[in-house]
């Protein structure tokens, strides 16, 4: 029979007792440390880079094209090109995904087909960035003959963050209550009307959420954009999207070669002389910083509209 | 018995004397209906269309790989391919042995485990067993910021930052080396697991928890004995996905691990894995049809299937945790 140890007398329950609980708080503070030292982790490189790269975080790095002496050179040819991609990336990510997320939680029917979109999803989010790299390389630049210009980037960084906004616009669709539906549909309100005038106008600050931090990861992503060939070295601006004459937009800047901040930084980086690895340091700081930024927008829309809306 | 109440439509005629006499009662036409109703299948139609480009996405990714790689295996036996021990697919004497890669690509990710497993859950404890309400909603959106890093950066923060931190204990640690690439990924993917390992303890039941206090356990003894045990394939899943996020990291290597592959299993030494290699090549112009264009995407084609085995496993085990209770 299996006994149950029974203490010996009342001091060694006691030893015990102050045993276990000394662990607890042992514990407690090992949590603590592992956590704050993780942090610290993100502090320090932020300190560092802004330390190092102090010298040339000034406002003519921000409007000089990148050059062979590492003095002179700077991040506009790259700051422009990531702009430009971005908006291409928002401009295909946010509707697509938006849309896809829609049909997944207010039409799709429960049959396997749902099924198979939704695990195509899930595996997306879960396919390493340069696979999209190698997509977007033998999709777009070769198949389309899209060749290497920034709506090839831009796509291929659409695809990349597409499940992160389907999975954020999901969950803030499935927070509105059934209730605010059902009000809708009892006055006749047809499935996308419901859709449109009630659980859109609600989810927005979780679609919007959603959105920030997708754009926040593509701003930082360098493989794909590497895979598919992005120069280095550009010393010149994509065409200007806004023309002199009817109709003062234009699209051709969407067929030009380009360079962005995380492929700068990365040639930046990969140079033995210390000069070049001052200017990665400044690029990195900028980087690091609009990153830190755009997920602080996004936490602050998160709980401002979590504090406004009372179900 | 149950009387039922019926409603019968009113007829045509008295809803449009209705609505000429109520101005504020909207009544719409049949054909307004029926517009109506056409639009909703149109828009329909196309949130489909979207939705299926996820679809359309992972068979692209699965045709580009395998219609690019066909040529590079027509070239290369898959015999040497799996057992060759150099991967030189650039040099006069070309020899295609994924081995080297494979190699580098485990070891970065051993490495990064050893940092990011331990971490990764004691946090995951602390944040779901005692930490208190308010730490634990300001801190989680901080962790979640070291996985949002641009991994440029962290490439940057492992050559120029780590490395030279090694190199002051062990001097003959050299510029390029897969043990700090390896600790730097480590810190990037310590949020995803913490947050699934968390979410995971959080779904075991609270009553396990109370049963445990009840015998006058611990905090620290429900945590380790109760909680853990329950959450067991949950922690497992979120392993598994950090390893497969370990796998795919591409520049920190690419930055800190050097290029040159190498067959060996000592963090120490520089190596190159799959993703690194991937980056080299494509740095280079080399042209569409030669073996070095394609030899990335058999590359590509491995490392592929080795992150979609590692994420088929963590998501049937993520679906078993919360299918448990």
């Amino acid at each position: 029979m299996h006994a149950v140890a029974a203490p010996a007398s009342l001091d060694t329950l006691h030893a015990d007792v102050s045993r276990r609980k000394l662990l607890d708080r042992l514990f407690v503070m090992v949590g603590l440390i592992v956590l704050f030292s993780a942090l610290l982790v993100l502090v320090v490189l932020f300190l560092d880079l802004v330390r190092e790269g102090a010298p040339k975080l000034t406002l003519d790095f921000l409007s000089s094209f990148p050059s062979r002496k590492a003095e002179r050179a700077g991040i506009l040819s790259a700051w422009v090109g990531t702009s430009l991609i971005m908006l291409v990336t928002a401009c295909v990510a946010m509707p697509v995904g938006v849309a896809a997320a829609i049909y997944l939680e207010e039409y799709a029917p429960k049959n396997w087909f749902t099924a198979v979109i939704e695990i195509n999803v899930t595996n997306l989010a879960g396919v390493p960035s340069i696979i999209y790299g190698l997509l977007a390389l033998g999709l777009f630049v070769y198949q389309f003959e899209l060749g290497q210009t920034i709506v090839a980037a831009g796509l291929t960084l659409a695809l990349l963050i597409l499940p992160i906004v389907i999975v954020a616009t999901r969950e803030a669709i499935r927070a509105v209550p059934r209730a605010i539906r059902e009000a809708a549909y009892a006055l006749g309100a047809t499935r996308w009307e419901v859709t449109a005038h009630h659980v859109l106008p609600y989810s927005l600050g979780g679609i919007l959420t959603g959105m920030i931090i997708g754009l926040s990861r593509a701003i930082g992503e360098t493989a794909p954009l590497i895979t598919i060939g992005a120069l280095s070295f550009i010393a010149f601006l994509p065409q200007s999207p806004f023309t002199g004459e009817f109709p003062f937009l234009s699209f051709a800047w969407l067929k030009d070669a380009f360079t962005a901040m995380p492929i700068q930084m990365f040639n930046w980086v990969s140079r033995p002389d210390p000069a070049f690895q001052v200017n990665a340091a400044a690029a990195g700081a900028i980087l690091l910083g609009m990153t830190l930024l755009m997920n602080g927008i996004a936490i602050y829309v998160r709980y401002r509209y979590r504090k406004k809306i009372n179900w | 018995m149950i009387r039922r109440l019926r409603l019968r439509p009113r007829p045509a005629a008295q809803i449009k004397h209705m609505a000429t006499h109520a101005a504020s009662v909207f009544v719409p036409s049949r054909a307004v209906l029926r517009l109506r109703k056409g639009r909703d299948r149109v828009i329909e139609l196309g949130l489909l269309l979207a939705a299926l480009v996820a679809v359309f996405t992972t068979l692209s990714i699965v045709f580009v790989l395998v219609y690019e790689s066909v040529p590079f295996f027509e070239h290369v036996p898959l015999r040497d391919f799996l057992t060759d021990t150099m991967w030189t697919p650039l040099f006069a004497e070309a020899r295609y042995g994924i081995l080297p890669l494979v190699a580098g690509t485990l070891v970065t990710t051993f490495v990064a485990l050893g940092v990011a497993i331990p971490a990764g859950t004691i946090i995951a404890i602390y944040l779901s067993e005692f930490a208190p309400f308010r730490l634990r909603e300001t801190i989680k959106p901080c962790l979640e910021l070291l996985g949002a890093v641009p991994t440029v950066v962290y490439g940057y923060f492992a050559l120029l930052m780590v490395t030279p931190f090694l190199q002051k204990f062990f001097p003959e640690l050299p510029g390029f080396n897969m043990l700090s690439a390896g600790l730097v990924i480590g810190i990037m993917i310590i949020p995803y697991i913490a947050s699934v390992s968390e979410d995971a303890m959080r779904a075991v039941p609270n009553y396990m928890r109370e049963g445990s206090y009840a015998m006058g356990a611990t905090r620290f003894q429900t945590a380790t004995r109760v909680v853990l045990p329950a959450a067991l394939s949950g922690i497992a899943a979120a392993y598994i996905l950090g390893i497969s996020r370990a796998v795919g990291e591409t520049m920190v290597v690419a930055v800190a691990a050097g290029l040159q592959p190498n067959l060996t299993w000592n963090p120490t030494e520089p190596a190159a894995t799959i993703t690194a290699f991937i980056v080299q090549v494509s740095l280079g112009d080399l042209p569409h049809d030669s073996i070095g264009y394609q030899s990335i995407f058999a590359a590509g084609l491995v490392l592929m299937l080795m992150t979609l085995v590692f994420n088929i496993a963590g998501f049937t085990l993520t679906r078993r945790f919360r299918e448990t209770y």
